[in-house]
């Protein structure tokens, strides 16, 4: 550390400059370097970390503080003479001896408390001298209430079904738009061009009233292709496809049409397996905002058998009543699949993404 | 460049997609091709835009029509023959100002606020977002141990939507989160975070810097690989500062997808909401309100659903929107041209 | 896959061509449900057992999260899309959608006497029978009895004053450092009973609405200074905009708030959560010089005309709206009944627990002294209008962006906007 006070002006350049790690011992920009990574991960990680292990708590252990780091519950034993289970408490007696005891009730400010070990007696403690004892023990209930009153597997069925057919329509309508766009010269391309990049960001939420009477007319309320649909044409998409596919050569195209092939087989032989890296990016993108989706899912879809997972987990919000420990758990649930294909498809999504970008 | 592994990620993605894939597209190909006999090449062109053209008509331009004339009706009747016409009325009471500095003065005060905050909100969100996805990006592009992972790390939250990020974020900075727990045990006080606009909008622009930084600096990260090394061995051959190496190649050479990250930075900026939404509701007061909550709640959560204002207001939104989206075209004709 | 899709797409009009033909028609009833606890779970009890008895309908349950309830559902019945029936709370603002069931039913006298009054809640302007209360609700403060004696300050008692609580619970949040003496829910529903109680009329002579007047001025003034004074945390009311509604369940039930004014719905919240670990004491509403009274209001269960089985749903109504049926509903669930038969007879609650016990009759024995105020402002159609209004304009000027005069104009100017736009047609 002193190292790098020494070195201060050196600071900023070394970093700036740095392309290429120095050979053998370690650089004080390399020190800064893992620490920065490291802060990353800690910064990345760590509240979905938290997250997780909130989720697993009880909702009184939820409220808390400070919070715990592992979710405990208080530990209730069997006592003789009396048939639940008694919460186990430790208190502290007027002698000022500490000792582990049951709680049989609590009148007002005082509790009335037996040794486990000698069950005829009670002991009144104030209940500002005893504390909770417990034990790491997860609230699984969290999880099981909410998944039970649900019909979760159907929610799981929508949702997949609507990612996949959304994405496979997205792709195919998206890469024939982009072709259309990025090979041909013709009269008003430059119009539709200009159409695409005029709408690429206009938000859904804007629109929500006016897409909502189209889906409408068309029939389409509760049923999965009022979600399917209105978010196919993706100007992104159209965008990103196009703008890669200008890059791939020219000569590729002639070539076959040399060869006498159609212009069908030109976009589907020789550009789309050349676009694919674009097309991965676009199908990660695609599987996340289909899989996210929930302001428009809940105003298309009111009948559970249509539910997606997003609506159905949400179900549970009432009017009155935030329930923090569903809350959590539920949004660990729906973290689980996105988490789940990253994990399997990390490298090649950054690759992707980083290889295509937004050319 | 990186083209070689693609090239391979690409193929054995085609191979997995595999037979059904093409088998669908060569069963399509007699009715294409019957098409392409028919109409001729030269219109072709059309042919492939079509199935896009009918979806975009039908979801996007039909209701940006349907929207702007429900911004020249008044009522509270969900279909526009039902609505009264009243031409321009309710562009004019978002623009019924005294004084369009102070939202006070307005007749829409909460439609000139959310401006505002949009405004403040985009600019430091952005100017941080570039700076902290260049650092990470620079980072990255250093020999390091498991780079793989590091990006990996980074690009995590990018997947998560908005209602997620926005509760993991809010579980954190309750009164009794573990920020406060933290604070606490180092001998602070607890802050209300949510109390204080300073640090409302603060935390706002923090978590949204969170969630998509990772998606900029893959951006970045690409542009920083596809400089030539060579440059870099020249400049160190000739005993350049590190320093001057940066500013003169790393940076100009960087500039296009920096552009690219500057303004898609922006557009997302201005559409900002459910993340926002879910973790500050918009407060205190109309601290973190933005223009598109506006809209949504003049348009669906207020008991009189006043559809027309809510449209006035995101046609306005709109063509800001294609402004910047203008902006983004321009850029990146540069970016083509470098 | 693509079978699964053209089914999926297909299905009402093929569910319509196949039901048509087949034997055994069956009608099925979509209801669609929000829950704040256990209620759906004690709906469907209800309706396997309506099922049983009618084999020929069916009810499916569609429970949605209640923002979908004030958001979505509006925009699907305007567009003619909406469930056959539907748990609301808006309960005068959707009138114009819900089903009139007086040609289905053969005891009208039945509804009449038993829901009387809250029918009115459902059609302002006419004498329709929509729906019946799955509960009724009544605003009124909890304290936390045990802070009050460990800290050795007597309680306030009977005809007790807003002040005189206000003095109270800063006595015992002082001595043992609680965080927060009171709190309220961020609601203008909550507000608006105090209001009241300080001599608010909410109306004008003619009956439109006139929300600024001096007695909501006075309570207006209170919570302002409440807020500035730390008698109230900034927290709750100050961290979110508009008419968002937040709770400080949490913060009471973590024994961080000495007085919480909330609401009736709490209570089987409050019996889990808390349990004994302190006692929750329910107390009458705190007086003011025109009254001592909080706000009803609750959720109703309603018909809507959209349906193509009007016969079905009134049937179903019936059903479930029959003393039986409602006891064991409300008995379950612990809610206020939204009957007047069972309200004077009492409903068993399903609770061991004497907080719980004490805070239902609490709430329950406060009906009677509620203002008649209140029940015309909960009966009238815009009152949401009036409840955002109040709770956000007011909400700003304790933050700070507002004076507390800017805030009354604006208040005012809201309600008139907005009911102007819904005038014109």
């Amino acid at each position: 550390m002193s190292d790098a006070a020494a070195t201060s002006s050196r600071t900023i350049r070394g970093l700036l400059g740095a392309t290429r790690g120095t050979n053998g011992r370690l650089h004080w920009t390399d020190v800064f370097t893992y620490m920065y990574l490291g802060f990353g991960v800690l910064l990345m990680f760590g509240p979905v970390i938290w997250l997780v292990l909130s989720s697993f708590k009880t909702s009184s252990a939820l409220l808390e503080f400070p919070p715990t780091f592992l979710p405990l519950g208080q530990i209730e034993i069997q006592v003789e003479g009396y048939d639940d289970p008694l919460p186990l408490f430790e208190a502290t007696l007027e002698d000022g001896s500490v000792k582990q005891l049951a709680q049989v009730r609590r009148i007002g400010i005082m509790s009335q408390m037996v040794d486990p070990e000698n069950p005829g007696e009670t002991i009144q403690v104030p209940i500002n001298r005893r504390t909770e004892v417990r034990e790491f023990r997860m609230a699984l209930e969290n999880y099981r209430d909410p998944l039970e009153r649900f019909d979760f597997t159907r929610y799981l069925y929508n949702s997949v079904v609507v990612t996949v057919v959304a994405t496979l329509v997205t792709l195919l309508i998206n890469s024939m738009a982009a072709y259309g766009l990025a090979i041909y010269e013709f009269r008003g391309r430059a119009a539709i061009m200009l159409l695409v990049i005029g709408t690429l960001m206009i938000p859904i939420t804007v629109i929500l009233v006016p897409v909502y009477l189209v889906v409408t007319s068309m029939g389409m309320i509760n049923s999965l292709w009022a979600v399917i649909l209105p978010g196919a044409a993706t100007p992104t998409g159209v965008f990103l496809l196009r703008q890669y596919m200008l890059t791939i050569p020219r000569d590729l195209i002639e070539a076959a049409r040399m060869d006498k092939a159609s212009e069908w087989a030109i976009y589907w032989k020789v550009v789309l397996p050349l676009a694919m890296p674009a097309m991965a990016v676009l199908a990660i993108f695609s599987i996340m905002w289909r899989w996210n989706d929930f302001l428009w899912p809940l105003i298309v879809l009111n009948r559970s058998e249509v539910y997606t997972l997003q609506v159905g987990l949400n179900a549970f919000q009432g009017e009155l009543d935030v329930q923090w420990h569903y809350i959590l758990a539920m949004t660990v649930v729906t973290l689980i699949p996105v988490t789940l294909v990253f994990a399997f498809l990390q490298k090649f999504i950054t690759t992707g993404i980083a290889s295509s970008g937004m050319k | 460049m990186a083209q070689q592994s693609d090239q391979t990620t690409g193929d054995r993605l085609a191979s997995l997609a595999g037979a059904p894939v093409r088998l669908l597209f060569r069963a399509l190909d007699p009715l294409f091709t019957a098409i392409q006999r028919g109409i001729g090449t030269k219109r072709m062109p059309w042919i492939f835009l079509l199935p896009n053209l009918v979806f975009f008509g039908l979801f996007v331009i039909l209701p940006l029509f349907i929207n702007f004339f429900y911004s020249l009706t008044g009522g509270t009747q969900l279909y526009l023959t039902d609505r009264p016409f009243i031409g321009t009325e309710q562009y004019g009471y978002l623009l019924d100002c005294e004084a369009f500095t102070d939202p006070q003065t307005c007749r829409e005060d909460r439609f000139w606020k959310g401006i505002y905050n949009t405004l403040v909100f985009i600019f430091f969100q952005v100017t941080f977002m570039v700076l902290f996805s260049l650092i990470t990006a620079l980072i990255l592009n250093r020999e390091i141990r498991a780079r793989g992972f590091f990006r990996a790390v980074f690009f995590f939250p990018v997947l998560l939507s908005p209602v997620v990020v926005a509760l993991i974020w809010k579980w954190i900075l309750l009164r009794d989160g573990i920020l406060n727990a933290f604070l606490v045990s180092i001998g602070l006080d607890k802050i209300l975070f949510f109390v204080s606009p300073e640090w409302s909008m603060f935390w706002a622009i923090f978590v949204s810097i969170w969630a998509h930084m990772g998606f900029y600096t893959l951006i970045l990260l690409a542009g920083l690989q596809a400089i030539p090394p060579d440059l870099y061995e020249a400049a160190e051959m000739d005993g350049t500062s590190k320093e001057r190496v940066f500013w003169r190649i790393t940076l100009p050479l960087l500039w296009p997808n920096m552009l690219v990250v500057i303004v898609l930075a922006l557009i997302k900026g201005v559409q900002i909401f459910d993340e926002v939404f879910v973790l500050t509701g918009g407060g205190p007061g109309t601290a973190t309100q933005f223009i598109v909550q506006y809209i949504y709640n003049t348009g669906f959560t207020n008991q009189v659903q006043n559809f027309g204002l809510a449209s006035a207001a995101s046609v306005v939104l709109g063509v800001a929107l294609f402004v910047l989206t203008m902006a983004q075209l321009a850029a990146t004709r540069r970016k083509d041209d470098v | 896959m693509t079978g699964t899709f053209k089914r999926l797409v297909g299905t009402s009009a093929l569910a319509l061509a196949f039901s048509a033909g087949s034997a055994l028609a069956q009608t099925e009833l979509r209801m669609t449900w929000y829950n704040d606890g256990i209620e759906g779970e004690v709906m469907q009890g209800l309706l396997d057992r309506f099922e049983e008895a009618n084999p020929d309908i069916s009810v499916v349950l569609d429970v949605v999260p209640y923002k979908a309830i004030i958001e979505s559902l509006p925009v699907q019945l305007a567009a003619g899309e909406g469930p056959d029936l539907a748990r609301v709370t808006d309960l005068g603002g959707l009138s114009q959608y819900y089903l009139d069931m007086t040609p289905f039913i053969s005891d009208t006298e039945y509804w009449q006497t038993s829901f009387g009054p809250f029918l009115k809640w459902l059609d302002p302007d006419g004498d329709a029978i929509n729906g019946f209360m799955t509960q009724l609700t009544v605003t009124g403060p909890y304290v936390n009895k045990t802070l009050f004696e460990q800290a050795g300050v007597e309680m306030p008692g009977d005809g007790a004053t807003w002040d005189d609580y206000a003095t109270a619970v800063n006595e015992v949040a002082e001595k043992l450092e609680i965080p927060i003496p009171m709190a309220w829910d961020r609601s203008g529903h909550r507000v608006s009973g105090p209001a009241i109680a300080m001599g608010a009329k909410m109306f004008d002579a003619e009956g439109n609405p006139a929300l600024v007047d001096d007695g909501l001025k006075a309570m207006a003034q209170r919570l302002y200074d409440w807020h500035q004074d730390g008698t109230m945390s900034k927290e709750l009311w100050g961290s979110v905009s508009g008419s968002t509604y937040l709770g400080a369940n949490e913060d009471f039930a973590n024994a961080q708030v000495v007085m919480y004014m909330s609401g009736s719905w709490q209570i089987p919240q409050f019996a889990e959560t808390i349990g004994d670990a302190f006692d929750w004491w329910a107390v009458p509403a705190p007086c003011g010089p025109a009254a001592c009274t909080g706000m009803p209001g609750g959720a109703a269960l309603v018909g809507l005309a959209g349906t193509e089985h009007p016969e079905e749903v009134a049937k179903l109504m019936d059903w479930l709206a029959q003393e039986e049926q409602l006891a064991e509903f409300y008995g379950k669930t612990l809610f206020i009944p939204g009957h007047l038969g069972l309200a004077e007879g009492g409903v068993s609650f399903d609770t061991q627990d004497p907080r719980a016990q004490h805070a239902l009759e609490t709430f329950a024995g406060a009906v009677p002294a509620i203002s008649p105020v209140a029940f015309d402002l909960q009966g009238y159609t815009n009152n949401r209008v009036m409840f955002n209004a109040l709770i956000s304009r007011l909400n700003e000027a304790i933050v700070g962006e507002l004076t507390l005069d800017e805030a009354y104009e604006r208040m005012t100017d809201d309600v008139t906007k907005e009911l102007a736009e819904k005038e014109r047609q």
